[in-house]
């Protein structure tokens, strides 16, 4: 390797693009602002693609991973040492292109969007200070520091949700983000503690070399960190049962959702569990765990999207539901597999997102499906990259999505038997991805309009550029196929699971998939396009149904019986009014009474008068001289005697 | 008359002596109203407590209590100059030298 990669100049471009924008921002005029905002994640993407190119130019992949250690250590206390250390790796460098890439482009796409609201040079600081963060969580050498960029997205992320701070509803689902990550957070601490403890290593390279010095070394310990780090990506990846927090999250800008609750830090539970693989792979309840998890999570999100009617809230669903699918594919050892769905959902999920986006924008800021409808005629741009998404999400060959999904079902279906019951929930899911992604498309884009008095308007270029890039990847971003894309990063997640099927099984079960996702477009062509008002009756037919997923299976009014309410409770009356305004409180009250009190009555010594001060001092001379004239001591001591002379009888 | 001027005073008398003089100017201080016999009042507790210096001074053959009663003059003198100044001072500003109207001190 000639020279070195400056790796340390991915998360510090965009951390100077925050520092400009967040202290200079509201100095700044309006276009210099926008320089400064798309230039650091350019330029980080520049930086990302010289490295890759440097490598694969000089034919350097051996030398993978490319380690670079700031020179002054972080934490030095006896016998933990935790270095600033970059790592890229085959793993980093994909995850590295998806952030900084698709990251440029939601960046580009903001200008357009966002060019008209308030805060504008907060928004980009706060975006570029999420991308610091993504890249330093992506290129942590070790898991300390890992975790600094994890808490930094969540920062990020719950500055961003909370960006329109005074709607109430918004500066709530900022705190339900950031407390809820708290919880599996606390999970990827405990984790941490256990690996220092059992370890004596935080470094991801040190961990898996001891690992594999001892292969015997199975479950026991390793489970109980493994399920410790999955609490942690639960919360961060949105899965059951930390998932609460991601609906709400899409009151933020539609961008940030594209960007932050789609494309990339919800995926970063997913890399976690990638880059600690070692630990799960000599676990196999912990897999199995990350796997159910997965497949439950996908399910279970899928139906919800069924019926919900707000465009943001059916994608974020929807992304639930594909990081479920991420997780079943890490369960089933596939991580290739997982990282390559990450992939080309950061693609087409970021392109819905943005497409929604853009009929919201053009809608004049309407989110309601029922309210839209043959939109396709007056955004024909939004309208095309969004079927380019749509078919890429519902797994048309020969889209994006198709190759991912089918590789992580192929996966699942070779793991015995509990691997056929994952694959066929992940197949049950695959259809109703496809369904309610046909019912969003035909309910937006189709169809008569159904708010006449709305004109909507195509968005800018700055908006439409984005998009069509991100339909293109979401066409062609698989096309690299699943065999070359695990040989790739076999060096970091370890080689595919040797295929125990032949061609033709994989083939023929391709071929059931992309039959299941006809199935799920025909059920919505019928639904939402030629029998218009079947919805309505068969939600009037089957109401407890309809209303268990209308309300999210009251997951949310479930943990709020549970667990808000009587902490709410613990908080309100026990903390506040006894602890709180009881001791606390009642303590400092009786030490200012007692002293106020006192002051009361001292102040009226302070007359002013001039004798009175006088005689006080004659007073108090007097009282001196009788204290050294009269003999106490001498007639205590005859007192004391006499008592004791008394006792003594 | 040899008989009667080769007796020695005393100690006790002239201790007396130096207590009534500072006990009249305590006195004197706390109950007269005007300010120049306040003065005066704390000249004689001054006075009073010279007295005491000279008498310990002699019995003891220290020559240090007659010091200290030079230093005890000449701030009394320089005190004079001060307060007297003063006093004028405050008569010009509230036209009254009663000490109980002079309480700008009060709270």
């Amino acid at each position: 390797m000639n020279g070195s990669l400056h790796l340390w100049l991915i998360p510090l471009l965009p951390f100077a693009g925050f520092l400009l924008n967040g202290i200079l921002g509201s100095r700044l005029p309006k276009w210099l602002i926008t320089t400064i905002a798309l230039l650091a994640p350019l330029a980080a993407f520049g930086v990302v693609l010289s490295a890759a190119q440097g490598l694969f130019t000089t034919g350097v992949l051996g030398s993978f991973p490319y380690v670079e250690t700031c020179p002054v250590g972080w934490i030095n206390a006896g016998t933990l040492h935790v270095d600033f250390s970059l790592v890229l790796d085959q793993l980093s460098l994909v995850m590295l292109l998806v952030v900084t890439g698709v990251g440029f482009l939601i960046h580009v796409y903001s200008v357009g969007y966002m060019g008209d609201e308030e805060g504008y040079a907060r928004y980009f600081s706060f975006l570029n200070l999420f991308l610091f963060f993504m890249t330093l969580l992506v290129l942590a050498g070790n898991a300390l520091l890992m975790f600094v960029g994890w808490e930094g997205v969540g920062l990020a992320s719950y500055l961003l949700i909370g960006f329109y701070f005074h709607k109430d509803s918004a500066a709530n689902a900022g705190k339900k983000a950031f407390i809820v990550n708290r919880i599996g957070d606390f999970g990827f601490l405990i984790g941490m503690f256990l690996l220092l403890a059992n370890f004596g290593t935080l470094t991801f390279s040190e961990i898996a070399t001891k690992l594999g010095q001892d292969p015997s070394w199975q479950g026991g310990i390793l489970t109980v960190i493994a399920l410790c780090l999955l609490l942690g990506a639960t919360g961060k990846s949105a899965q059951l049962p930390l998932y609460i927090w991601l609906p709400d999250a899409m009151e933020g800008p539609t961008p940030v959702s594209a960007l932050i609750h789609a494309a990339t830090m919800v995926t970063a539970g997913v890399y976690m569990i990638a880059r600690t693989h070692v630990l799960f792979d000599h676990s196999p309840f912990a897999l199995g765990t990350v796997a159910v998890i997965g497949a439950s999570t996908a399910l279970f999100a899928a139906t919800i999207g069924l019926v919900q009617n707000d465009i943001k809230r059916v994608l974020a669903y929807s992304t639930i539901s594909q990081l479920g699918y991420m997780f079943l594919g890490c369960g089933v050892a596939a991580y290739s597999a997982a990282i390559f769905h990450l992939m080309t959902h950061a693609f087409f999920k970021a392109l819905l997102f943005l497409a929604a986006g853009s009929v919201i924008h053009g809608m004049g800021g309407e989110q309601d499906l029922r309210k839209m409808g043959g939109l396709w005629k007056k955004l024909p741009v939004t309208f095309w990259t969004m079927t380019a998404a749509v078919f890429a999400i519902a797994g048309f060959f020969p889209f994006a999505g198709f190759f991912s999904k089918d590789a992580i079902l192929y996966a699942a279906f070779l793991q015995g038997t509990n691997g056929k019951i994952l694959w066929f929930v992940g197949l049950v899911t695959a259809l109703l991805t496809s369904f309610y992604m046909f019912r969003l498309w035909y309910m937006a884009f189709l169809g008569k309009p159904r708010s006449p008095e709305v004109h909507p308007h195509e968005s800018p270029w700055t908006m439409l550029g984005p998009l069509v890039i991100l339909a293109a990847l979401s066409v062609g971003g698989g096309w690299i196929g699943i065999e070359r894309f695990s040989e790739f990063l076999a060096p970091s997640t370890g080689a595919r699971a040797a295929a125990a099927g032949t061609g033709h099984l994989e083939l023929i079960l391709s071929c059931v998939a992309v039959l299941v996702a006809l199935e799920g477009w025909l059920i919505a062509d019928k639904l939402y396009r030629r029998k218009l008002d079947r919805p309505a009756q068969w939600a009037a037919a089957l109401p407890g149904s309809y209303n268990l997923l209308a309300h999210k299976y009251y997951v949310d009014e479930f943990y709020g019986a549970s667990v808000v309410k009587p902490l709410f409770a613990f908080s309100h009356y026990l903390l506040d009014w006894v602890v709180d305004k009881g001791l606390l409180g009642g303590t400092a009250w009786l030490l200012g009474g007692t002293v106020t009190f006192a002051g009361a009555i001292l102040q009226r010594w302070q007359s002013g008068n001039l004798r009175s001060y006088a005689a006080w001092l004659a007073a108090g001379a007097a009282a001196v001289l009788l204290f050294v004239v009269v003999p106490w001591a001498s007639f205590l001591a005859t007192l004391s005697t006499i008592h004791f002379n008394v006792a003594g009888h | 008359m040899n008989t009667l001027f080769s007796q020695e005073v005393p100690l006790s008398w002239y201790l007396l002596l130096s207590a009534a003089l500072f006990t009249l100017g305590v006195v004197g201080f706390l109950i007269k109203r005007n300010l120049i016999t306040v003065f005066m009042s704390i000249e004689l507790m001054l006075n009073g407590v010279n007295l005491s210096f000279v008498t310990f001074a002699y019995q003891w053959h220290a020559v240090k209590g007659q010091i200290f009663v030079f230093f005890v003059m000449m701030v009394a003198a320089a005190e004079a100059a001060v307060g007297l100044a003063i006093i004028i001072a405050v008569f010009r500003a509230r036209a009254t030298l009663a000490v109980d109207r002079i309480d700008l001190m009060k709270l």
